[in-house]
């Protein structure tokens, strides 16, 4: 989203805001970080909240990253035991990874022969961040939301991935209490290689599934 | 199967004609991962707002609003509004806080 | 305890509640559309209620319901077996 032609339009909300909003930078005042940073005073002073717990939050955000995902599909490519466990029961097996999902719900797609399974969330932006971490910009996008469930292949398209037409294309639109990753298929190559090299082939994408994993 | 789209919410757009996929991305500012925070707090630890509050006062947001503010602003804009219903913070200690962050220097907003 | 069963073919309430603040989490592409019940996901706290937040809101049943993407869209372009899977509460699903 860009924010150059926003200024004008922003200030609407804001009529004695005299700073001339910037681009998004930290080292920027704009209007909504103004807002932050009021609400965070005022929630912490009424001792609802402390900083040490936003500090907290932001470290758990901070480890929560794709590697999380690869490293539960790298052992479900070997380990058929525990891919058979992630996919009957998301929420236990992932346990053993120290994942908590909390009230929500884990559904895990498997790749195949016939299928390819992407992930949506044409309402918001619902995404297994308690895995994978935080959603990429594109994700969220107006494009991508708009346009994957209409034209799926048009859009593995741009990502690269080309879906052949005998092969199922499954979109899956995250509106509710289940969050979904994707199993890519394990790729040809890769016969020979152990858990730990499989790890860095899995993309974040691949697990999004608008790309497939290569060696 | 012909259905008319003239009714629905500006955030609801799935099926919509759009643009190709801009794949850039940033690093999420500290400030952003801020608002997630609060967020995280109000719902799972305080259970002073609900997801779904959070969801439904960025649908409220007028649709040009919507489009031009980034993603987090939505957020913290909701957020705001939810306290604010709620009775946690009042328009008036929101507004006066809000003159006083803009009054420091930064860093102090940092911290 | 639900009341559709995997593989019952159902429809989507077409109903447009008013504009926003009013929320829901039915798609509007979805509105009308017919598919089958892919799984029975549990049963969830009403979101339309979560919305105001309400102390203890009603527990719906969730469904993943499967749609044949050219039922969805006259001019789709992909395979004859493309999808797409939904969550739908049940308070926006009929029996056909």
């Amino acid at each position: 989203m860009t924010e150059t032609s926003d200024h004008e339009h922003l200030h609407q909300y804001d009529p004695g805001h005299e700073h001339p909003l910037q681009a998004d930078q930290d080292d920027s005042i704009t209007y909504f970080k103004v807002m932050e940073a009021a609400v965070r005073n005022l929630l912490i002073e009424k001792k609802l909240i402390t900083a040490e717990q936003i500090r907290e939050k932001i470290e758990q955000m901070d480890a929560r990253v794709p590697a999380n995902g690869a490293k539960i599909i790298a052992k479900s490519w070997v380990d058929l035991e525990f891919k058979r466990k992630l996919l009957a029961n998301p929420r236990k097996a992932i346990a053993e990874f120290g994942h908590d999902i909390g009230p929500l719900h884990l559904i895990v797609l498997e790749n195949t022969e016939k299928v390819h399974n992407v992930v949506v969330c044409t309402l918001c932006s619902c995404y297994p961040r308690w895995i994978l971490g935080l959603p990429p910009d594109w994700y969220k996008s107006r494009e991508y939301r708009s346009r994957v469930v209409r034209e799926p292949r048009e859009v593995l398209q741009e990502f690269g991935t080309n879906i052949s037409l005998d092969r199922e294309v499954r979109v899956h639109d995250s509106t509710a209490d289940m969050r979904y990753l994707v199993l890519p298929m394990r790729p040809k190559g890769s016969e020979g290689m152990t858990e730990d090299e499989l790890v860095p082939l899995i993309g974040r994408d691949a697990m999004i599934g608008v790309t497939e994993v290569t060696v | 199967m012909e259905r008319d789209f003239t009714a629905r919410g500006n955030h609801d757009m799935g099926g919509l004609t759009a643009g190709e996929i801009n794949k850039n991305e940033h690093d999420y500012a500290l400030w952003e991962k801020r608002v997630d925070a609060i967020m995280m707090l109000l719902t799972n630890d305080l259970k002073i707002m609900t997801v779904d509050q959070l969801r439904k006062g960025i649908e409220a947001l007028p649709p040009d609003a919507y489009d031009k503010m980034t993603y987090y602003e939505r957020w913290i804009s909701s957020i705001t509004n939810g306290l604010v219903e709620a009775g946690v913070i009042s328009t008036e200690e929101l507004r006066s806080r809000m003159a006083k962050v803009s009054s420091e220097p930064l860093r102090e907003k940092e911290s | 305890m639900p009341q559709f069963t995997v593989g019952e073919k159902v429809r989507v309430l077409s109903q447009w509640p008013p504009s926003p603040p009013i929320h829901c989490r039915t798609p509007y592409y979805i509105r009308g559309c017919s598919g089958i019940i892919e799984r029975y996901c549990g049963d969830f706290p009403n979101p339309e209620e979560l919305a105001f937040g309400r102390v203890e809101p009603r527990n719906l049943s969730l469904y993943r319901v499967r749609f044949k993407q050219r039922d969805l869209w006259d001019s789709y372009q992909g395979g004859l077996s493309d999808m797409i899977d939904i969550e739908i509460y049940e308070n926006w699903l009929e029996k056909i």
